[in-house]
Parts: C-alpha cells; sequence; structure tokens
C-alpha cells in the first residue's frame, strides 16, 4: 500500500497522478505519427486515420476506429475526398470532416449513416481548419475556411448553419482558436497575433485577458476547460495565462520557460479541484501548470494525443493510454504520508485488525474519541471511488465496512450504492469492454447513458447484466436494451425476424429471453413503421400473420385511414367493404352517408360478397325512401330500421307507403302480419283490425291476434278470434283470455294429458272445484289410454 | 363529478379474513396466488412515499376487489380514490397521483389531459402509473408524444394474469380474450395466459403433463415450454401441486356457452349477470327482511348488491344444483336452521346457554343467507315458470337433440317478428347453425336478412363477425358430423336427474356440456377412445410432458385423486365449472379440477363481446 504514492506529484497543495489505464491492443508500426487522431471523452471509442505508407496517388489512407483500450471495432480504406478533422458526437457516432466542408457521418462499427455539408462557401474556398464540440444542444462543427470566414452548426441532428460576421485583419487561419458556449450561445474566440476576439452571431468584439504579460506578441494555442468556464492562453514568451472564460477574471499566470509552441494543451481539473491547471503537451515533454511557479514535467517517449475530461485528462500513446489528474482530496486524507485524517486512522486500523493486532484497538479509539469514526467510513468509502485499482477499492470498501460495524446508525445507503457502482464500473473498465470511466463521470453521464454506450458497442449481454443487477426498472434497462438488439438483429437477418425472433433469441445469445417476443414483435412494428416506407412496410407485414394483426389492431384504434390502406394492399374486400360501412355510421351528411355506403357495394361486389352488397343497397334504398317520407310528410324515420320505419307507417296510418316497402323489401308474410297486427292494436284500431283478419287467412294464425289484443288489454276483442285458432291452440287461446271452463272443455276435447295438466295448474282449488273434478278425471282417461 | 368515494369502487366486505378464507379451503390453496398478488401491490404504493390518491381505469376496480380490499390500500397512505375521466382531477390534499390503468391508448390521452391540468396549476405532486397487466412501449410512445412522460416517476406493471375468484377457480377477467383470439387474431391475452401459468408454476410448482385441444391451447402451450427453456435453471424446487393441465379452446365448443344455463348459478347469471363475483339484484324482494315496520315505507330504490362465492355456507352448497332442485335444497336448510334455533329451548345449563349463544352469530348469518338466497330463488323462479322462458329452453333442447336444425325455425321467425331482444335472437341462430354444422346458404340468408331488416342494417358487422368466428356458417359438406360428436360424447342423456345427478348432463338438465365431456374423457379412459371425434373438432390435440427436477416426483398414494388444472381460452360458463365440481366430487372420479379461464362468461356477455355497434351520428 505504501506505493500508492509514489505516482503523485505535488503541484502547490495539491498532487497529481497518472496512471495506466490500458497497455494499448492495437498495433500500430509508427504509434500514432501521421494520424489524425479522434478520442472521444468518457472513455469513448479512438478514431485513427493513417496516411498511406508510400504517398501515391492510388494508395488510401485507412480509417480505423478502436476501444479506449485499443481494440478494433472497424477498419476501411478511406476513398472519399481528404479529411482535415475527425470527431466523435454524443453518441458514439463519427464525424469525418473533408476539405470541401462536407461531413460524413459513420457509427462505431464504420458502417456509414449519411452525410451534410457545412455550405457552399467552403466548397470555393476550402476549409482550413474544424473542430468538433460538444453543447447541451449535442455535438456541434466550426470551421474556418480559406477566406477566413467561420461557419459553425450547434447541433448537427438539427443542422443549421451560421456564417460569422467577418473579422478585421483577419489573413488565413488565425493563430489559434476555440469555440464556447456562454449565455446559451455558441461563439468563437480567436486570437489573431497578440489580438483576440469573440465572434459571436452578429458581431466580431476585440477582448483583452486581465493581466496577460506584456511580453507576449503572440497567442499561439488556446484552450477551454471541459465545462466552458475557464480559458488557458499560452504565448510565444512562454507563459500559460489562466483565467474564465468570460475574460472577466484571471486565476494565475505561470512561466513555463518553454517557447516552442505546444502541440496540445487541455485543461485538467476536476470538480472542487484545488487549483486550476492545465496540461501543455510538445513533442516530448508533458507539463502540468497550475497556480504555483512549480510545474510537473513528464517525459514522453512517445506520439501522443490529450483528452480532456471532466476531472483529468487521457493520455493517449501508442503503446499506452494513461489517466493523468489531481488526486482527489479523499484520497489525498487517506494516502498521505503520515496523514492523520479519520479514514487515514480506519484503514490502518483495519490493516492491523487483519494483523490480529491489538492496535487496530488503539487506532479504533483514537478515531472514536474525536468521534469522527462516520466521517472515516465515509472517506473511505468516497476514496475508494476513485481508485482504479478493485485491490485498492476493496481495501477501502473493506475499511469502511469495519469501521461501519461500530456505528450504531449509519446510513446504508453510500456503501451500498459505492459497491454497486464499482462493479459495474470494474466490469466496463474490463480490457474486452474498453470503457474506462472514472466514478465521477460515471455519475455525471448516468446509467442510462452508459447502457446506452453499451447498446452502441453492441455489448447486449452486458448492458442486460448491469441493468438486472442496478434492478433498473425494466423499461429503461432491459426492455430498452433489447428494443435496440433486436432492431439490429432485425436489420442483420430481415424480414423473417419477426417469425424467427425465438430461435435467435435462444441460438445467438442465451441471456436474453423471449417473454419479450409479443410485446417486441409490437414495437417492432412500430420501429418499422416509422422507418420503411409504407408500401414496403405493409408489404413486410403481410407475410406476418402476427405482427399483421397486432399492426391492425394499433390502426382500428389509432389511424382509420392507414386501415384502409393495408386492407387495399391484401385486396381484402370484405374488410374493406367493412370498413365502409363503418365510416358510413360515423357521417352525419346523408348523401355522404350514401356514397359510403356505395363503395362499401362495391367492395363487397368485388369480395363476391352477394349477401352484404344486396343488404347494403337495400339499406342505401331505405334512407332514401327515409328521406323523401320525412321531407313530404314531416315523418323522422331517419336511421329506424325496416321494422321500425314499417311500424310507424302503420301507426301514422301512411298504409300504402307501408305495403310499398313491404313489397319493395320483400317483408316475409308472416312478419308483415305480425307489424301490421300490432302497428293496429297499439292505436286500438279494432275495426282495422277485424278486417284484416278477414282480408285473407293469416299465415301466422289467429293465437296471435288474440294475444296481442290481451296485450293491449281488450279481452273482449280477443274473444272475437278465439274460435279462429287451430284445435292445437285452443287450450291457449281460452287461456289468454282467462277462460278457464273453455280451456278445459278444449283440453278435455283433445284428449290431451298435457294440455289437461296446464289448466288444471291455473284452477284454483276453492273456487273452480267442479272444474278440478272434471279435469283430473279427464286426466285420468287421458293417461289410460 | 365522478368523484367517487372508495366505497362505491370496491365494495367488500371489512373483514379480511372472511374474504379470502375461502380460497384457502380447496385441494390447492390458491390464497398463496392471492398473496403473492398482494405483496406486489404493496411493494409498488411503497415506492410512493407519502399520502396518495388513486385514479382509476373503472374496469380495473373490480378484478383488483378480488385482490385487495380498500383497506390494504389505506394501511399504504391510499386516501382518495377517484375514476379516471378526462379534463381536471378533484382536488385531493396528496402528494402522490398514481394511476391504475389498462394500457390502452385511449387511456393516455386522458392521463395526459389530468398530468397537464395538474402542472399548469403547479401542483407540487408526483404522478405514477401502474400498468395492469402490461407495460405497452405503444403507451409510452403515446405519453411522450403527449410531452407527459417526463411527469411520471415511477411507471410499473402489475402483471394481474390470473385472479383467485374461487377456492377452485381463477379468471384473468379478459372480457375481450374470446374476439382477439379467434376473431382479431390478436394473441396477446394468450401470451398473458402462458405468462399466468408459469407464474402458477413458480407458487404450485412444475405441471408434469400438458394436454390440450385447440389452435390457441397449441400456442399457449408452446409459449410455455419456450419460457420454460429459457428458464431454464431457475427452475423451482416446490413439489407438484398439480398433475396435469387440459388446455381447451373455446371453440372446439361453439355450442355450451349458447345454451341457458340451468344451474343456480348460471342462472342468476344469465338472469342478472354476475361481474366480478357480485350480482346487483332488483331491490324489492330484499326490502322487507330488514325491518318489517318499514316496508312499503321506501322501497330501495338501488340494486341489491351481493358477493356471490364459497365463503358462503349455503351458496357453496346450492350453487351448483339444478335449479330444479333449489326448492327442496332451501326447504330443507331451512328446517335444519329453525331446529337450531329450536336448541335454545333445550339449553338448560349455563354450559348450553353459552354454548348455544356462541354459536348464535354463525345461526344468524346462516339465516340471513337463507333469506337472501329464498329470494333470490323467487325471483328467478319468476322467469323460469315463464312460457317465454320455456317456448325458448325447448327451441334449444330441440336443436340440441338435432330436431330439425335444417329448417327455418317458426319460434325464432316469431320472436324477430316480435322484435325480441337481439342477443336472444343471436344466440338461437347460433346455436341452430352450430347444431347443423352450419345452416344452408339459403336458410342462413333467410335468417340474416330478418335480423339486419328488424334490427337495422348496423347489424351486418356483427352478423360478419359470427361468421368469421364460426358460430355462424354456411353448411359446407352435406355430412351434418354433430350427431356423430352428439352420440359418442353423450351429449344428450333423455334421463338427466336433476335431483339427484349422476351423470354432468344435470347442468343443463339433458346437454352434457361437450368441453367437459372431453375432460371427462381424457380422465377415463383417455382420449385414444375418442380419436374421430377429436378429429372433427377444430385445431389439433397434444400432449407435452415437462422435465421435474429430480426429487420432485410425486409419489401418489393408494387412491389419492390426480389434480388437473383445466383452462378455458376464450371464457367458461358458470354450468361448465358446476360440471366440473360435480366430476371432482364423483366417489370413484380419481380426479379433481381446479378451474382456469380468461373470463367467466355466458351467452349474452359473450354473443355481447363479438357484437360491432358502429355508433350513430
Amino acid at each position: 500500500m505504501a506505493f500508492i504514492t509514489a505516482n503523485w506529484n505535488p503541484l502547490g497543495e495539491a498532487f497529481y497522478r497518472k496512471i495506466e489505464l490500458y497497455e494499448m491492443g492495437w498495433s500500430l508500426r509508427d504509434g500514432l505519427k501521421d494520424c489524425l487522431v479522434a478520442a472521444a471523452p468518457y472513455g469513448g471509442p479512438i478514431a485513427l486515420l493513417r496516411q498511406p505508407q508510400r504517398p501515391s496517388s492510388s494508395a488510401r489512407p485507412q480509417l480505423e476506429i478502436y476501444s479506449s483500450s485499443g481494440t478494433n471495432m472497424a477498419s476501411f480504406p478511406w476513398k472519399s475526398g481528404p479529411v482535415r478533422q475527425l470527431g466523435w458526437t454524443v453518441c458514439d457516432d463519427l464525424l469525418c470532416i473533408q476539405e470541401d466542408g462536407t461531413v460524413l457521418i459513420y457509427d462505431l462499427f464504420g458502417a456509414f449513416k449519411r452525410h451534410f455539408s457545412m455550405g457552399n462557401e467552403v466548397v470555393q474556398n476550402q476549409m482550413l481548419e474544424a473542430k468538433v464540440f460538444h453543447s447541451p444542444y449535442g455535438t456541434g462543427v466550426a470551421i474556418v475556411t480559406g477566406a477566413s470566414r467561420f461557419t459553425l452548426a450547434t447541433n448537427i441532428d438539427d443542422l443549421k448553419l451560421r456564417r460569422l460576421p467577418e473579422v478585421p485583419g483577419l489573413q488565413g487561419a488565425p493563430s489559434c482558436w476555440a469555440v464556447l458556449t456562454q449565455d446559451r450561445q455558441t461563439k468563437v474566440l480567436l486570437a489573431n497575433g497578440a489580438d483576440l476576439y469573440i465572434l459571436d452571431n452578429t458581431s466580431c468584439t476585440p477582448v483583452t485577458p486581465p493581466g496577460l504579460s506584456p511580453q507576449a506578441c503572440s497567442i499561439v494555442n488556446m484552450a477551454v476547460s471541459f465545462s466552458y468556464k475557464y480559458l488557458a492562453l499560452f504565448t510565444d514568451s512562454g507563459h500559460l495565462w489562466m483565467g474564465s472564460a468570460n475574460l472577466k477574471d484571471k486565476l494565475s499566470e505561470v512561466d513555463t520557460k518553454v517557447r516552442t509552441p505546444p502541440k496540445q494543451m487541455v485543461w485538467c481539473r476536476r470538480p472542487k479541484s484545488q487549483q486550476p491547471s492545465v496540461v501543455i503537451m510538445w513533442d516530448r515533454l508533458l507539463l502540468v501548470a497550475g497556480e504555483c511557479t512549480d510545474t510537473i514535467q513528464y517525459t514522453l517517449d512517445e506520439e501522443s494525443v490529450c483528452v480532456a475530461e471532466l476531472d483529468g485528462v487521457r493520455i493517449v500513446g501508442g503503446s499506452r493510454h494513461e489517466l493523468l489528474q489531481e488526486v482527489p482530496s479523499a484520497c489525498q486524507d487517506i494516502f498521505k504520508i503520515a496523514s492523520m485524517a479519520p479514514g487515514a486512522l480506519l484503514l490502518e486500523a483495519h490493516k492491523e485488525y487483519d494483523k490480529s493486532s491489538q492496535k487496530a484497538d488503539e487506532y479504533l479509539r483514537e478515531i472514536k474519541e474525536q468521534s469522527v469514526l462516520g466521517e472515516a467510513v465515509r472517506q473511505c468509502v468516497e476514496a475508494a471511488g476513485y481508485e482504479h485499482e478493485p485491490e485498492t477499492q476493496k481495501t477501502l470498501l473493506r475499511a469502511a465496512s469495519f469501521g461501519k460495524c461500530f456505528l450504531s446508525n449509519y446510513p446504508p445507503e453510500p456503501f451500498v450504492s459505492m459497491c454497486r457502482d464499482l462493479k459495474v464500473l470494474n466490469a466496463v473498465r474490463d480490457y474486452t469492454v474498453g470503457i474506462p470511466l472514472t466514478h465521477t463521470q460515471y455519475k455525471q453521464m448516468t446509467v442510462q447513458v452508459l447502457i446506452d454506450r453499451l447498446v452502441y458497442r453492441k455489448l447486449y449481454p452486458l448492458a442486460i447484466e448491469i441493468c438486472r443487477y442496478l434492478k433498473t426498472p425494466e423499461y429503461q434497462g432491459v426492455s430498452r436494451v433489447l428494443k435496440h438488439w433486436a432492431c439490429c438483429a432485425f436489420c442483420q437477418t430481415g424480414v423473417n425476424f419477426l417469425d424467427d425472433m425465438g430461435p435467435i433469441m435462444s441460438g445467438e445469445n442465451q441471456t436474453l429471453h423471449s417473454t419479450v417476443r409479443t410485446s417486441y414483435q409490437r414495437s417492432m412494428v412500430t420501429y418499422l413503421k416509422n422507418e420503411m416506407n409504407r408500401g414496403d412496410f405493409f408489404m413486410t407485414l403481410r407475410n406476418q400473420p402476427v405482427a399483421l394483426s397486432l399492426y391492425r389492431q394499433f390502426c382500428k384504434h389509432q389511424e382509420q385511414d392507414t386501415l384502409k390502406d393495408l386492407f387495399n394492399q391484401d385486396d381484402d374486400h370484405q374488410e374493406l367493404g367493412n370498413f365502409y360501412v363503418k365510416a358510413s355510421y360515423k357521417e352525419k351528411k346523408l348523401e355522404a352517408r350514401l356514397s359510403l355506403l356505395q363503395s362499401a357495394v362495391d367492395e363487397y361486389n368485388k369480395a363476391k360478397n352477394e349477401f352484404a352488397a344486396k343488404a347494403t343497397e337495400e339499406e342505401m334504398k331505405l334512407l332514401r325512401f327515409q328521406r323523401r317520407l320525412d321531407e313530404e310528410k314531416g315523418e323522422a324515420l331517419l336511421g329506424l330500421s325496416l321494422q321500425e320505419t314499417l311500424h310507424a307507417l302503420l301507426t301514422s296510418n301512411f298504409h300504402k307507403q307501408a305495403e310499398q316497402l313491404y313489397r319493395d323489401f320483400r317483408v316475409p308474410d308472416k312478419r308483415y302480419w305480425w307489424l301490421k297486427l300490432t302497428a293496429l292494436a297499439e292505436k286500438d284500431d279494432w275495426e282495422e283490425m277485424e278486417k284484416f283478419a278477414k282480408s285473407k287467412k293469416s299465415p301466422i294464425g289467429y293465437l296471435p291476434f288474440v294475444e296481442v289484443c290481451v296485450k293491449q288489454h281488450n279481452k273482449y276483442e280477443a274473444k272475437k278470434y278465439v274460435s279462429k285458432v287451430t284445435p292445437e291452440q285452443k287450450v291457449k287461446a281460452h287461456l289468454a283470455i282467462g277462460d278457464l271452463e273453455g280451456a278445459a272443455e278444449a283440453a278435455i276435447d283433445r284428449r290431451s294429458e298435457g294440455e289437461i295438466s296446464t289448466v288444471l295448474s291455473r284452477c284454483s282449488p276453492t273456487t273452480d272445484r267442479a272444474l278440478l273434478e272434471r279435469l283430473n278425471r279427464a286426466r285420468s282417461t287421458a293417461s289410460k289410454k | 363529478m365522478m368523484h367517487t368515494t372508495a366505497s362505491s369502487h370496491l365494495t367488500l366486505p371489512t373483514v379480511r379474513a372472511k374474504m379470502s378464507a375461502h380460497l384457502s379451503y380447496g385441494r390447492v390453496n390458491l390464497n398463496i396466488l392471492r398473496e403473492a398478488a398482494r405483496k406486489e401491490l404493496r411493494e409498488f404504493l411503497d415506492k410512493c412515499a407519502g399520502s396518495k390518491a388513486i385514479v382509476w381505469d373503472e374496469y380495473l376496480t373490480g378484478p383488483f376487489g378480488l385482490i385487495a380490499q380498500y383497506s390494504l390500500l389505506k394501511e399504504h397512505e391510499v386516501e382518495k380514490m377517484f375514476t379516471l375521466k378526462g379534463g381536471r382531477l378533484p382536488a385531493a390534499d396528496v402528494k402522490n397521483i398514481i394511476f391504475f390503468v389498462r394500457p390502452r391508448l385511449e387511456l393516455m390521452d386522458i392521463i395526459a389531459e389530468n398530468v397537464i391540468s395538474e402542472d399548469k396549476m403547479h401542483s407540487p405532486r408526483d404522478f405514477h402509473i401502474l400498468f395492469v397487466p402490461r407495460r405497452s412501449m405503444l403507451c409510452e410512445q403515446r405519453l411522450k408524444e403527449q410531452g407527459v412522460l417526463g411527469s411520471l416517476i415511477n411507471i410499473d406493471e402489475y402483471i394481474l394474469d390470473l385472479i383467485p375468484y374461487d377456492g377452485d377457480l381463477l379468471s384473468m377477467e379478459s372480457e375481450g380474450a374470446f374476439r382477439e383470439c379467434y376473431l382479431e387474431s390478436d394473441q396477446t391475452s394468450l401470451y398473458h395466459t402462458a405468462k399466468g401459468l408459469m407464474t402458477l408454476q413458480a407458487l404450485y410448482g412444475t405441471i408434469p403433463q400438458i394436454f390440450g385441444k385447440g389452435e390457441c391451447a397449441r400456442h399457449v402451450a408452446n409459449m410455455m415450454l419456450r419460457m420454460k427453456r429459457e428458464f431454464a435453471g431457475s427452475q423451482t424446487q416446490i413439489l407438484p401441486v398439480f398433475d396435469s393441465l387440459l388446455l381447451l379452446d373455446r371453440n372446439i365448443d361453439l355450442l355450451t356457452p349458447l345454451a341457458t344455463q340451468l344451474t343456480y348459478e348460471g342462472l342468476i347469471d344469465e338472469v342478472y349477470g354476475i361481474t366480478n363475483g357480485y350480482v346487483k339484484l332488483p331491490p324489492e324482494k330484499f326490502a322487507a327482511q330488514k325491518k318489517q315496520v318499514e316496508v312499503g315505507k321506501d322501497l330501495p330504490t338501488e340494486p341489491k348488491k351481493m358477493q356471490l362465492n364459497s365463503a358462503e355456507e349455503l351458496y357453496a352448497e346450492i350453487r351448483d344444483k339444478n335449479f330444479n332442485a333449489i326448492g327442496a335444497a332451501l326447504s330443507k336448510k331451512a328446517k335444519i336452521i329453525s331446529a337450531a334455533f329450536e336448541e335454545r329451548h333445550n339449553a338448560k345449563t349455563v354450559g348450553e346457554i353459552k354454548q348455544f349463544v356462541s354459536q348464535l352469530p354463525h345461526m344468524q348469518a346462516a339465516r340471513s343467507s337463507l333469506a337472501n338466497h329464498t329470494s333470490i330463488a323467487e325471483l328467478i323462479k319468476d322467469i323460469t315458470t315463464s312460457e317465454a322462458f320455456f317456448d325458448n329452453l325447448t327451441v334449444e333442447q330441440e336443436f340440441m337433440t338435432g330436431v330439425d336444425t335444417d329448417k327455418v325455425n317458426t319460434y325464432i321467425e316469431d320472436c324477430i317478428a316480435q322484435k325480441d331482444p337481439l342477443i336472444k335472437i343471436l344466440r338461437l341462430v347460433c346455436m341452430q347453425s352450430v347444431c347443423n354444422n352450419g345452416l344452408k346458404q339459403k336458410i342462413l340468408d333467410y335468417y340474416k336478412r330478418e335480423i339486419l331488416q328488424t334490427y337495422g342494417y348496423e347489424h351486418m358487422l356483427t352478423l360478419n363477425n359470427l361468421e368469421k368466428t364460426g358460430l355462424l356458417k354456411p353448411q359446407t359438406s352435406t355430412r351434418n358430423n354433430y350427431p356423430t360428436i352428439r352420440k359418442t360424447l353423450k351429449l344428450w342423456m333423455e334421463d338427466a336427474n336433476e335431483q339427484n345427478p349422476n351423470d354432468i348432463s344435470y347442468v343443463y338438465s339433458g346437454y352434457a356440456p361437450l368441453s367437459i365431456r372431453l375432460t371427462q374423457v381424457l380422465a377415463r379412459p383417455g382420449w385414444r377412445s375418442i380419436e374421430e371425434v377429436l378429429k372433427m373438432l377444430p385445431g389439433p390435440h397434444f400432449e407435452e410432458r415437462q422435465q421435474l427436477p429430480a426429487g420432485l416426483h410425486k409419489k401418489r398414494q393408494q387412491g389419492e385423486n390426480r389434480t388437473t388444472l383445466v383452462f378455458f381460452l376464450g371464457g367458461v360458463t358458470y354450468a361448465e365449472i358446476a360440471a366440473l365440481r360435480f366430476l371432482s366430487q364423483m366417489e370413484d372420479g380419481g380426479t379433481e379440477y381446479i378451474i382456469a379461464t380468461t373470463k367467466l362468461i355466458n351467452g349474452t356477455s359473450w354473443i355481447k363481446s363479438l357484437m360491432d355497434r358502429p355508433e350513430a351520428p
């Protein structure tokens, strides 16, 4: 443990440390020499554009994409125009900015996605320099052209090109420049010799950094901090000026005593840094400068690139990948030699405890006497988060856990979540994954984004495991990963995917399971719908019965018109007919309604559904008839069924019209008789009823006449029809009018045991005694037979 | 204003023990499932710290009532309950608003409206959504489009697949399942079924044997087997409670639900409709019970709501009897109860009196239960003795026995002419079609035309749906195989004994439900004996075996019954359940049945679910 501080270097009050993240897995013959390099922050991927060994007209540069540990993810010869700048978007897409201002976008695996142009002016004047930058609005691109003009795009996903005003006196490229985001505006800060300007949308303002040493004739390099809050300027006199990005305050100025313009300069801060500091890189030298006059110097033995991070600087070289950062105060407190901080004592106590030494108790007592045990635990937990080596993490966490035993109500949350975080971090830092995130970066970027990054890298099983481990809600976690996976798998396997999902799942990826099948078919359908053009989409669906029916359900609720197109595509005339019928009921205007029904008729005919076509024609005929009568006679028939219409006509004495409908619609006689009978009874038109009964032989017999009259409480009229009822129904008819005697008579006549019993059940034992006896006798004879 | 109080949503017995005790009595303790569901609900509620109001998708209140009563919610700081409705939420002084909803897009729009109007008022509330039974990407997408996804703190799903409905009965309470599966080929509910069965196996052990008949059954079995493969390794080490599972498609037996159920419970459902274990009855008959004095003073106008399940001793005894045996059963019970009350005259010693008194509450409950059921039976008797009921039943039985199924039926004609309720007509016409293996084109068209002219042309869509599901169909082959099926499976028993049944046919006074016959034959002598008939019914029949972990093989005791879970995909009727219970109780049956279904249905609710009513302008 003693050697933990071995790689610490003091700078003023603070310490800096440089730790190795990876030995790079790539094998580059000449290291990073003659390479255009872009490495994404947050431990992102690295892109290299290597110039051909022998410059000849046929040789092409090679574009290669690697993980932070140097694992190759893509590699292909560059066949487009000359590239000036590479950069990464926040979504891990690679931007290749060409001389002519064309920006080509590739995914992590080198698949071309799309391209856009930075404007016509660039085409003519060529681009001199370009920078890729990140802001809350997304990833942006800024360029300066041969005409010394700047063009900005703040968000490449919502491309709006802004041409900035001219800079007075500027010819060719500025000596150095940077993009700033201030007051929600993106600006360019540039130096032309010793002059400094801020360019915004409308103006070019000369500015002076407060207290910049007067020896300088030219500002040769500048750097803006990760948060856009701080600015560093490097002058040809070897002075490094540090201040706020708004140029209002100066933080410090250091004479580096190196006058060569640096190759790269980046801020090296961390949230809650003890001092501002900047890392400057020359060919063989790496220098850290802060507030004090001292600097830290490292020799560089290979061509390297600095990558600014939220809490430090990563140095990527041909063989190594390192992290340079200010040692966080929690680590300083614990590991600084002879530190008496609570955390340091606790660590010591635990060490002794492991050795079964009684000194453990002494240390513990000391902490407890000062009642700083809680603080000690907190420090150990925090420091564990900053350590890269799992062994050191474990040591610190064990000490924290040990300390916790002596505290009665220490909240378990921080400890538990740190353990979880570290487990995740160690997993993604693993060489095979190659995302060297620090705890601070991880917290800043959030789990969701980390999951996204893993998904972009197609590391689905790991992503799912992390989601499960962190118990991320299904929809943010596992489901989301599966969705991405499904989309990706789909693109690779084509349309059979929807049905083949099961086999793929169990075959290729055992951590995935198909319980998601149905719901993912659903999401696949939505996904496809948005991604494909409609014709292709429908054609795709056609072969997928399950997906098709799901999509139909969706349309039924959401997109009626799409539903129609879908039926059209399938030549499903029956469903199209139904569709028009449904639509017709939503239509208020009769004409429109009729025309929809006509369309339905046409479709039904095409579907060879003769019945439906005819019925719909009938419906149209009825509607027209109703409208005519409504107009002529002021009835309100529209919308009634045929039966209801007839009933309305019959009760309002439109017998002629009723007759006409009856004939036109070929209403069966039986039903028409029922209808007329009830209508007449309802309006007490007994005379008409009698006439009607005599008009011809009733197709429904005469029992209904009896019953309908009784229903209208007219037993007198009912009686008239009893005699006409067929013998089988006589008993029923007599009973209907309450004539027990008659019913008994009829039943006995017919010698039907059942009917006699029916009548018997209606007799009361007190009032109908004679009848009862008679019936009982008749029944016994009937049963003997 | 939809501001409803809690009690109107979840009118549940206040005594918790009573609520769930009946679930534990059966052969399989279904209370375990209920407890698992309750635990999950509590966990979700505790995720939203502080006071809460629940906004209910009204459809869910019924099923939820079977899982948790208001007291449970109250224990977890649920202070208010509302019904989901557009516009602004009613005022409530709570920290959390939780929406309990089905994953339906139209409901998402309402939620968005609620949330946006709350946001406008800057109320410092947390919003959450609990999707039942599954969350849906489409819905979340919709919420995102509406711009409210970000305002929702917790979005979760509450997997309520199989709800314990009674001691031997599980239901998914999914109304649309039949329609979705057989009309719209939407298999979502089958997926839920498979998931539900996996949950069940996690709690009650792997079911070693799976039998099935029908397309959907095959599909569910496939999904189950696949899920099991994928979960391999995380197998439960539970001794299997179920010996076998039988999956049955509703469409292999379209006839049974069309017939009028003739058991007591079946008739209550036919006449008044049982929803989520509750029935609403006309109040008049129940008025007199409370206080004799108040009779006629003010008759209650609110329907009387009663819970029906086997927790009620008397109901458990009579629910599955043929209605014609109810009178005798009730009067026997009346005698027993009054005899028990008479006991008080014999109670001489203090000890005896004490014992008598201790039994009083139980006796009083029994007496009031008896009074209730006497009233219900009277209500139903009024209907069953009516001529209309008799005529209808006569026609049904003619169809089921194959009388004149190939002709236009005069009774149906007359009913149409008198514009009887459409569903009644549809039930009869469909029944005729099913019993004739389709109707002659001419007859079918005649019926359809009669229906359209009488009830309106808009019902063409409904008729179309019925044809798609096979309930109505034109005869394609000249051979009607229904008589063969009827004879082989003995679907019609001339001498059905309603009082002391010796065969399942008592539940329809003569007709033995096809689905249950299949179940019965499977148990003994096995389906091999009826291969021919099985081939006539739609869809494949199959048998699958699931490997049990070593050491979990059940050693059956001599004479120990097998336990079979019968799952009806697309719904089951109370009469069918009664028939299965009858089989369970048969002395030499050898099998006890637990019943599961997507929904409890009767002919009316079933046909209704297949109807399309275009909205009139």
